[in-house]
């Protein structure tokens, strides 16, 4: 069975969709990185969607749930890599993520985890 | 016994057409809807000459009931010709059906010096010739409409490419300077270009500056506030700025929520801001800044 991989980078997790998402690939990908922010004590994730063309309203609903667990589990959330029409259509059906913190790329969505941390233990 | 329904006719039109041309043009010549400033007795003359051939032809091989058959299909076409050319003259709409309704009279005319005392017959006749004469003015109404709507789609479609541009004012910094009214269908283009330039440009400020809205209501609010929020799953933070003094007031009034955006009320103030914030995020670009 087809997992969404999940990468750890110091104490963040790196979350990248590269195939298309389906709803179990999403409800696995719920379950897995839970499981992987509390055994590796993570303190932010990065979910790269930069290669999702498509999103319904159930996968809109999985990111901001991810993100809400991720929360409540003391990690940071960046989106990262929305595309324009992703970004349309999530506002077109009331789903603006809020409370997730977005990024352009991968690049801006590491320095805006990276600044949290540095402010957590400066 | 009486000649068969539309044999009078058909014989008016083709045998004293020079006579019924100048009597029609004359008509139309002492109208009170003749507009003389927009079109020279000359090209009315040689327009209605054209018509009244085209009928003549389309009389003579087709049903003079209905004129939609094939044999009416040039007069049809000369006649949108002629409601386009007059609706972009500036003929209001009933002084270009007029143009075919002033035909009735120079008919009726002839018509009841053929028939004479023959009241039935001439009743037939003249019912026969209002109905034809009805159907092509209802139809050069109708092209007259359709040549208004393509010239008012058309200024529609220019008006939404020159409205929507998005400039680059800095470094991660974007602006886009509405003007005019925001509909659904602006938004969706607007937003779409914002999106596209963010992309572009890895910009991660948008000021978005309505100075140029002339009034914003619920619907334009929610406008603003979707396009705000698609840039935020982008990673740009938006600022709106051009707020004027009604504008605020009516936004309060109307109980319209902009308290999650960060609002200016001058379009420098609003450059202010985005400017401190690229700095303070990207310390490594303090070189560029003035």
């Amino acid at each position: 069975m087809e997992k969404i991989p999940i990468l750890k980078m110091g104490r963040f997790l790196l979350v990248t969709v590269q195939v298309d998402m389906h709803d179990q690939l999403a409800m696995q990908l719920q379950e897995d990185l839970t499981e992987r922010i509390v055994a590796a004590r993570a303190r932010g994730v990065l979910i790269d969607i930069s290669s999702l063309e498509v999103v319904d309203s159930f996968i809109g609903r999985m990111i901001s749930n991810i993100a809400a667990m991720a929360r409540v589990l003391d990690a940071e959330t960046v989106v990262v890599g929305i595309q324009p029409a992703v970004a349309v259509t999530l506002v077109e059906l009331g789903l603006s993520l809020e409370g997730v913190r977005t990024a352009l790329n991968v690049d801006r969505g590491m320095v805006l985890l990276q600044e949290r941390l540095i402010a957590e233990q400066g | 016994m009486a000649p068969a329904a539309g044999q009078t006719l058909r014989k008016i039109l083709t045998q004293s057409q020079k006579e019924l041309l100048n009597d029609w043009v004359k008509a139309q010549l002492s109208a009170s809807s003749l507009r003389s400033d927009l079109m020279k007795e000359g090209e009315l003359r040689e327009q209605s000459r054209e018509f009244l051939s085209l009928v003549q032809v389309a009389a003579e091989g087709g049903s003079l009931i209905q004129p939609d058959g094939s044999h009416w299909a040039a007069a049809r076409e000369f006649l949108a010709r002629v409601s386009r050319s007059r609706a972009q003259q500036g003929f209001s709409p009933s002084e270009t059906a007029t143009f075919v309704f002033s035909l009735k009279q120079p008919l009726f005319t002839r018509l009841r010096a053929e028939f004479g005392q023959d009241a039935q017959a001439l009743a037939d006749e003249v019912w026969l010739t209002t109905e034809l004469v009805d159907r092509l003015g209802l139809f050069t109404a109708e092209a007259f409409l359709k040549g208004r709507e393509e010239i008012i789609q058309r200024q529609q479609r220019e008006m939404m490419e020159l409205s929507t541009p998005v400039v680059q004012l800095w470094d991660n910094i974007l602006a886009l300077p509405l003007i005019g009214t925001l509909d659904s269908e602006r938004t969706q283009v607007v937003m779409e270009s914002l999106l596209q330039k963010i992309v572009e440009t890895g910009a991660s400020i948008s000021i978005i500056d309505i100075t140029g809205v002339p009034t914003v209501d619920t619907l334009v609010a929610q406008h603003l506030l979707k396009t705000v929020s698609a840039a935020r799953l982008m990673g740009a933070d938006c600022i709106i700025s051009g707020i004027r003094p009604q504008i605020a007031q009516t936004i309060v009034h109307l109980g319209v929520n902009l308290s999650e955006v960060t609002t200016k009320a001058s379009f420098a103030d609003a450059f202010a801001v985005a400017l401190k914030r690229t700095q303070a995020k990207l310390p490594q670009q303090l070189g560029a800044m003035p």
